[in-house]
């Protein structure tokens, strides 16, 4: 029984904490929110330099040829570290469609560039206010010329290339398409959590290229969104464990009643519901690692899983670290609403806790038999 | 990162698998335990099994060579206890003599006294039970208030405990009381082994609310009426009597894990099956919704385990993760037992042992006494709190004050 990670990725996990320390740790991500930036290019260039954007990207094409457990744990210290970089669009679903689904043409023209920090890559789904189905879908495809109107595009600011999900005569296809084209244009929206940015990306007769079959892009985003779900899980539980820490470090220092808040039953047990919590998020994701580099039939019901109980574990750890801070937390000044908003961003990012609780289900619906532990 | 043995646990658990292949036989399914007609049959066949156990090496895996023991690291007595699960043997009558009263026998008796005991401990001969609850001391345990006066080189014990594990076919017991009521909490206790079988000594039942009592709860009271001890048997030093207790309950600690009883599985397979108003429950969304949580908490704790084994695997300490286990899956199980009640909607209520509820039933009766037993929810939030997360402790009103003088009603 080996549920871990080996000494050389714990030992890149600790090189990623130490550097995103040193670079300023959550102030990065309160300057891109304060500034009212696209994401922050000068800790974006930094990540390039270390390789990590090429970790999957085999040899042959530049890249280090690492497989995803070496992503997780870098997942999970740019979430402890909210860090305000597109590396989840780019990395964990534009590189990883390439890798997958792309040709060999598009792929000895992509990769390279996307190790070297030449390019970043993003994905558009949604459309509406509504979760997205197959037969909902109203971006379309014909000739090879896409139209139409993909909403919370992340990081399209700071990306040139983005993976369509369209509509086409074969039913769903994913489609490449260059953000620089004229027929491409992109309009920043308003969010919930300033330090990401979202946008409008609208089609009118925009060139495309085709990845993988036409007819099968339903099926290989699904794959996609439960790899990045596993990854998304990883950075969930980073942040839940940095506003676990914040909170305790807090009801360490802040005394009422003559003594510290901490020593209360009330905050102690908030505290070990917070423990509790993030321990069965991460458990959750090393079962979600297991399968998502193992290649195993068990990747969509582990990454729901993953994905549901981290979400969980974000969500109560970012909402109680305000509770605990009391009246500061509710500051713009303290640094706990920037894990609240960043716990909301990441829950909706690839579909709702209802969404993923239902995929879920529907992979239990499958199985007869649980193993038990 | 995968779920293999290495090399050399393949070989030790195909080595426990050899013995019990040629020794027990494989349960039909994982809920097939074994079942004796009486007590009295239970207690015969676990100590058969003991014996048989002891006789090739298997009865105490982890105790010291020089106590009959082989010494088994953490992950041998895990992957025995994984093989052993899965065959048709009795469980339930030794696992608080070998795992708590052998060990502070070891550490603390004469070697006159170890060479009395152990042996007969560990070949099923002689059962051993724990004497710590009181019913004015539970979850602050070291409240207890049974006493012990010095009376030549004797020690007289008077007072009751209470959730006395097998008490009443125990020959041999562990117990801490009171000598001195002048001086702080923790000070006046001391520690020693009794004869269960003291003149003195009485046994009852407890009746719990799954209206199980006698052999069916296993739980006891016993009350102490100017009973008995030579000093000789006393563990530790005079006022040590905490700090002796405080290693037994470590391994208590470590012994505590999963709720047993109907779990995400059974949930599962009743959503799948039972119907609700002509469509299978399973296709409820608040059901498939509790589904959804229950899976993620127990497969959270299934790989939380699996972190903990990896940990042992390695040979390195396993980190505070399995400090949520019972807290988890206590609850789980409540609630799973009351999901599946509910699921016989006006009738839920009735008992029948074939209509696939009952088992839910027994979950949702028993549950209240898993949030309870070994530490309740409460207190356990208190232990991650202040030992994992290293929070405060609580102030406490009984600090400095000689035990006599503590406060016990408003």
């Amino acid at each position: 029984m080996n549920l871990d990670f080996s000494d050389d990725q714990k030992f890149l996990q600790d090189e990623a904490k130490k550097f995103f320390d040193k670079e300023g740790g959550l102030s990065n991500a309160r300057t891109v929110m304060d500034d009212g930036l696209e994401g922050d290019a000068s800790l974006w260039k930094k990540i390039v330099e270390l390789g990590w954007t090429g970790i999957r990207v085999p040899e042959a094409y530049e890249g280090l040829g690492l497989g995803h457990l070496e992503l997780c744990v870098i997942a999970e210290e740019l979430g402890r570290s909210l860090a305000p970089v597109p590396f989840s669009s780019s990395v964990y679903f534009f590189t990883e469609a390439i890798i997958k689904f792309g040709s060999e043409e598009i792929k000895s023209d992509l990769l390279p560039k996307l190790v070297s920090g030449e390019i970043v890559g993003t994905y558009g789904i949604a459309e509406d206010m509504h979760q997205a189905t197959e037969s909902n879908l109203n971006v379309s495809v014909e000739a090879e010329k896409i139209n139409g109107v993909k909403i919370a595009v992340p990081d399209a600011g700071m990306a040139s290339q983005m993976i369509v999900v369209v509509k086409s005569s074969a039913g769903t296809d994913l489609r490449l398409v260059d953000l620089n084209d004229d027929s491409v244009t992109v309009t920043p929206q308003k969010n919930l959590d300033t330090s990401r940015a979202f946008f409008k990306v609208e089609f009118k007769n925009a060139s495309s290229k085709l990845i993988g079959e036409s007819g099968k892009g339903w099926q290989y985003i699904q794959h996609l969104l439960d790899q990045a779900a596993v990854l998304f899980a990883f950075e969930q539980v980073g942040g839940s464990q940095a506003a676990l820490d914040m909170a305790k470090a807090y009801s360490m220092e802040r005394f009422a009643f003559g003594r510290q808040i901490g020593s209360y039953q009330a905050i102690k047990h908030k505290l070990a519901d917070m423990y509790i919590a993030v321990t069965l998020a991460k458990s959750n994701c090393y079962y979600g690692a297991w399968a998502l580099s193992s290649e195993s039939a068990e990747l969509p019901l582990a990454a729901a899983t993953a994905r549901v109980s981290a979400t969980k574990a974000f969500q109560l750890c970012s909402k109680e670290n305000i509770q605990t801070h009391g009246g500061n937390g509710f500051t713009w000044e303290y640094d706990c609403h920037l894990f609240y908003k960043r716990s909301k961003v990441l829950s909706v990012l690839l579909g709702s806790e209802a969404t993923w609780k239902e995929k879920l289900v529907k992979n239990l619906e499958k199985t007869n038999t649980l193993a038990k532990g | 990162m995968d779920f293999n043995d290495t090399p050399e646990q393949a070989k030790f658990r195909a080595k426990c698998r050899e013995w019990l292949e040629a020794n027990a036989e494989l349960k039909e399914s994982k809920s097939n335990g074994h079942n004796a007609s009486s007590l009295e049959d239970h207690l015969k066949v676990a100590k058969t099994w003991q014996q048989k156990k002891y006789e090739a090496g298997w009865a105490m895996l982890h105790w010291p060579k020089e106590y009959g023991g082989i010494e088994a690291s953490p992950i041998e007595r895990i992957i025995w206890g994984q093989e052993e699960a899965k065959f048709n043997v009795p469980g339930g009558i030794f696992e608080i003599g070998l795992g708590m009263c052998g060990p502070v026998m070891m550490q603390y008796a004469s070697e006159e006294q170890k060479d009395r005991y152990l042996a007969p401990m560990a070949e099923g001969k002689e059962i051993w039970c724990q004497l710590f609850s009181e019913p004015a001391a539970g979850s602050d345990v070291a409240g207890l208030r049974s006493k012990a006066e010095r009376d030549g080189d004797d020690w007289i014990i008077n007072g009751q405990k209470v959730w006395t594990s097998g008490a009443h076919y125990s020959d041999f017991g562990i117990l801490v009381v009171r000598h001195d009521p002048d001086v702080a909490k923790h000070k006046g206790l001391t520690f020693f082994f009794v004869d269960m079988k003291s003149p003195g000594i009485t046994v009852k039942p407890i009746k719990q609310i799954t209206g199980q009592a006698g052999s069916g709860s296993g739980f006891n009271e016993v009350y102490f009426d100017d009973v008995r001890i030579p000093d000789s048997q006393r563990l530790g030093e005079i006022g040590d009597g905490w700090k002796v207790a405080i290693t037994t309950l470590m391994n208590e600690r470590l012994a505590v894990g999963d709720a047993k009883g109907s779990d995400i599985e059974e949930a599962l397979i009743l959503s799948k099956s039972k119907d609700d108003a002509g469509e299978a429950l399973i296709k409820n969304d608040s059901v498939r919704e509790r589904l959804a949580d229950w899976f993620c908490e127990a497969n959270g704790l299934k790989y939380t385990k699996f972190r903990t084994i990896s940990a042992l695997s390695k040979g390195e300490a396993p980190g505070p993760e399995a400090s949520i286990t019972k807290i988890v899956s206590a609850n789980k199980l409540q609630e799973i037992g009351n999901f599946g009640i509910d699921s016989g909607d006006m009738a839920g209520m009735l008992i029948d042992e074939n209509d696939g509820v009952s088992s839910f039933q027994g979950a949702w009766l028993g549950a209240p006494g898993l949030r309870i037993a070994g530490g309740t929810d409460e207190i356990l939030r208190n232990v991650i709190a202040e030992r994992v997360l290293g929070l405060p402790q609580d102030p406490r009103a009984d600090k400095g004050l000689a035990f006599k003088d503590i406060p016990t009603k408003a």
